[in-house]
């Protein structure tokens, strides 16, 4: 990995691990009686581990010019392993949360392992861990195909990679001793935050540094979506994340906004997360997958146009539908539910396109579990887009806010659209990467689909009932019109449901452990001989369907 | 406007652009009125800020992430307020940085939680919820009444609270950590401190139940005790 690197970026790399081992010194020094010390070792450990890896490869000669000739694809192949690692991990951990909310005492007299701590692990592994490294990975790989044009140097996508994985590395351990803001998937304190800004801002210019040197006249639909992702990621967290600290040797900091205002704020960003990380970034994704291995053109250019256009600016007014009935001025409340119910127009445009551009390869869809996991996704991702609009009407989100209805939503489109839309890139992708005829095993592939479907199903089930049941409990009046149950009464109600969920997460979790094990087969297997790619290998008949519109 | 596509997307920048404008306007028009427009929030004369003891608690609640299963935000529909007290309004939480309101009741709603219960049953019930409520899935906090609680800092939490635009006063912040005691130890002159500058109705005591010890619990039952009641604006609307 460091042999890519030509000298002079391997200089420039110990100069920013240099500086990084200093942060890392002053936070150890400065907080030493909090825990952002421990953070402050961690990074120190990070950097230096970073350094021997540089310091060990310089007698490696230059890498040779031909590299130019061909893709860098070291950050993806890195990428994809750190993002199966993180599923592991985050899965992991949502089944034991899982299982604590059945079975309260499976844990230990500690305060790291306590749910409310945990929760956050979960929530960040999955959504940062899996889904973030998966977006970076398919992104730098997408970027270049459609493109037709390298990553511009061989230091910056691994600074992107590297120091993103930081990030979730610090939000993680974090939370495990106690440093959150509290944030709904913004929880890292100041000092990430920071981080974070740096490294996404490194990752713009990267983006549009490659754009600029391609081949190709038009930008591919995939490149906007992940375009979009990266800027509006950038928006959202920065003004979120405004805070001030308690001081540089304290994790702690306060929030810019209180009340109200920092419940609106935080729902624009919690919601535009789900928009544009949680969708924007895998549509990009699912826009040059699907296609792809399908062996189709795009179904429509213009139903991509509009609902790119549509899902940029609709998001951006929604998240008030999770302040429904609250302090929120109730003018807020209305245009949230009103662009909620519009945002079904973009999103089902956008699931449409997908499934009709697999008319024809049906027969593929049949055979292929990788390109059944995509259409799987995008089948889900229309079914969680209408929910969502649905729960976004007021006296709908009167019976479901607060109950594990959100939570059988949210997964619904966390399972059934992000996880199954990133298994079938990242299967798609590891033969192609690593020069493979094939993955390891076919077989396996398809067991990892049933496992994965399965879960979904099971999981999603159990949350309706159990968020519907517990809804109508709380708004039940006996004849004598006082409350027939109390919370106690819900409670007791909802522990089958968990138990079912539980078993619905570890179908998941064992398809995703499957995933783990097939593809590192597939990287200890024998590389074809000379694989040949084509060079530009954007959908071709894509570029046919880009006619110039009237 | 197919055509006017066909040419912006041949233009990375022009693209960007376009993205950042279209997808500012949602916020702009529904965040920024919200710090303008008055009547967003009410106003409460009386309210009074939380005391660095409460504070403190506050903090633990965050650092273990009990909004993860519990609103402070009582919703305008009967049932709620039935079942939970008046409905929450926005001055409520004005002094909150952040704002705690949640998103799941896996456990009941605490915007009322204050003075619902006394300081015993919230001990015995962080202690071992399931031998108050045999079918809690509630963890149990037990280890709060071994930690100490650490006051030094309580100052800058106070200087930094101000920065973002809660009225600590020069002498609040200079106290922060004798009141943060003096709260939890009544009769001493340090208590006199904390009744001076937060008011006479300020509960002062040994909260949870181990008298000149100052633990994690006293902060946490401190600051429970104090949810809803900073203010009494909403029970003046519920009357009305
Ligand atoms: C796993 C979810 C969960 C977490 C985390 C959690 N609670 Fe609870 N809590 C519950 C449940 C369920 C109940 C209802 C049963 C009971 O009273 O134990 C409850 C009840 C309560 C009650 C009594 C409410 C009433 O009106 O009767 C209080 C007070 C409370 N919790 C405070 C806290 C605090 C403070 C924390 C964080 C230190 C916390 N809880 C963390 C689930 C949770
Ligand atoms: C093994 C599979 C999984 C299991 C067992 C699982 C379990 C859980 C549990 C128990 C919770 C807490 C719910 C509550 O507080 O009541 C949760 C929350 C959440 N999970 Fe998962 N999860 C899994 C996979 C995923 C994946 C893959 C994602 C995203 C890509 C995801 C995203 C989320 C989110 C966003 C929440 C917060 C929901 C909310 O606040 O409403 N989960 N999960």
């Amino acid at each position: 990995m460091v042999a890519q690197l030509t000298k002079s970026e391997r200089q420039v790399a110990l100069v920013i691990l240099l500086a990084l081992t200093i942060v890392g010194l002053i936070f150890a020094g400065a907080g030493k009686d909090d825990p952002i010390g421990v953070h402050g070792f961690l990074i120190m450990a990070c950097a230096i581990a970073a350094i021997f890896a540089v310091i060990s490869a310089s007698a490696e000669p230059e890498p040779s010019p031909e590299r130019l000739d061909t893709y860098y694809d070291d950050p993806s192949k890195i990428g994809i392993v750190l993002a199966m690692a993180w599923a592991a991990v985050g899965m992991l951990v949502g089944f034991w949360v899982a299982l604590l909310l059945a079975f309260p005492d499976l844990t230990f007299d500690a305060g790291w392992a306590s749910f409310g701590r945990l929760r956050p692990v979960h929530t960040s592994g999955v959504i940062f861990g899996f889904g973030g490294n998966a977006l970076i990975a398919t992104s730098f790989y997408v970027m270049q195909r459609t493109s037709r044009a390298r990553l511009p140097d061989q230091l910056s996508p691994l600074f992107v990679l590297f120091g993103y994985n930081l990030f979730c590395l610090l939000a993680a351990t974090g939370y495990l001793m106690g440093i959150t803001q509290s944030k709904e998937y913004a929880e890292p304190e100041w000092y990430a935050d920071i981080w974070l800004v740096i490294v996404w801002v490194t990752y713009l210019v990267l983006y549009l540094r490659t754009l600029a040197r391609r081949q190709e006249p038009h930008i591919y639909v995939a490149n906007w979506y992940y375009l979009a992702f990266v800027l509006v990621v950038a928006m959202l967290h920065i003004v979120n994340n405004l805070a001030v600290p308690v001081g540089l040797g304290s994790a702690k900091s306060y929030s810019l906004f209180s009340g109200v205002q920092d419940a609106m704020t935080q729902w624009w960003y919690g919601h535009n997360a789900v928009a544009f990380f949680l969708t924007a970034g895998f549509l990009g994704m699912m826009y040059y997958y699907l296609p792809k291995r399908a062996g189709r053109p795009l179904f429509s250019y213009r139903m991509s146009i509009i609902s790119f256009w549509g899902i940029t600016f609709l998001y951006m007014w929604a998240g008030s539908h999770h302040l429904h009935y609250t302090a929120l001025p109730q003018w807020v409340q209305t245009l949230g539910m009103t662009f909620s119910v519009m945002l079904l127009v973009p999103s089902w445009s956008a699931a449409a396109n997908a499934l009709l551009t697999l008319n024809g390869a049906w027969h593929k869809v049949r055979d292929d579990a990788t390109l059944r996991f995509m259409m799987v996704a995008a089948v889900f991702y229309g079914l969680t887009t209408f929910e969502g609009s649905f729960l976004a009407i007021r006296p709908v989100n009167a019976l479901s806010h607060y109950t594990d209805w959100t939570v059988g939503h949210v997964h619904a489109g966390a399972l059934g659209w992000v996880a199954m839309i990133t298994f079938g890139a990242i299967y798609a992708s590891v033969p192609w990467l690593w020069k493979r005829d094939a993955m390891y095993s076919a077989r396996l592939v398809e067991v990892h689909f049933w496992f994965a479907v399965t879960g979904t199903i099971i999981y999603v089930i159990s949350m309706w009932n159990s968020g519907i049941i517990q809804g109508l409990m709380w708004r039940t009046y006996t004849p004598e019109g006082t409350l027939a149950y109390s919370f106690v009464d819900s409670l007791i109600e909802m522990h089958p449901y968990y138990i079912a969920r539980a078993i619905g997460g570890l179908f998941f979790l064992i398809g995703t452990l499957v995933g783990c094990y097939n593809i590192w087969m597939t990287v200890r297997g024998e590389a074809l001989p000379a694989a040949t790619e084509p060079a530009g290998d954007i959908p071709a008949p894509a570029i046919a369907a880009r006619q110039p519109a009237e | 406007m197919f055509g006017l596509h066909y040419k912006l997307e041949r233009k990375s920048i022009g693209l960007a652009l376009a993205i950042i404008g279209i997808g500012s306007i949602g916020g702009l028009v529904e965040i920024a009125p919200l710090f303008t427009i008055d009547q967003t929030v009410e106003d409460a004369p009386g309210m009074r800020v939380y005391t660095p003891l409460e504070l403190a608690g506050r903090n633990i609640y965050v650092r273990e992430g009990c909004y993860a299963c519990h609103s402070q935000m009582i919703r305008t529909l009967r049932d709620e307020v039935e079942r939970y007290g008046p409905y929450s309004l926005a001055v409520e939480s004005k002094y909150d940085h952040p704002m705690l309101w949640g998103s799941k009741r896996t456990g009941p709603d605490l915007a009322r939680i204050g003075g619902k219960y006394s300081d015993q049953w919230h001990v015995a019930h962080f202690v071992n919820p399931r031998e108050i409520v045999p079918p809690s899935v509630m963890p149990s906090y037990a280890r709060l009444l071994r930690n100490p609680l650490r006051t030094d800092d309580l100052g800058r939490h106070l200087r930094a609270m101000r920065a973002v635009g809660v009225p600590y006063t020069d002498d609040m912040i200079a106290n922060a950590t004798a009141d943060a005691i003096g709260q939890a130890t009544p009769g001493g002159e340090a208590a006199d401190g904390v009744s001076k500058r937060y008011g006479e109705a300020t509960n002062v005591r040994v909260f949870d139940g181990l008298p000149g010890e100052l633990t994690e619990m006293d902060a946490l039952v401190a600051y429970l005790q104090i949810v809803g009641r900073l203010t009494d604006a909403a029970y003046k609307t519920a009357g009305k």
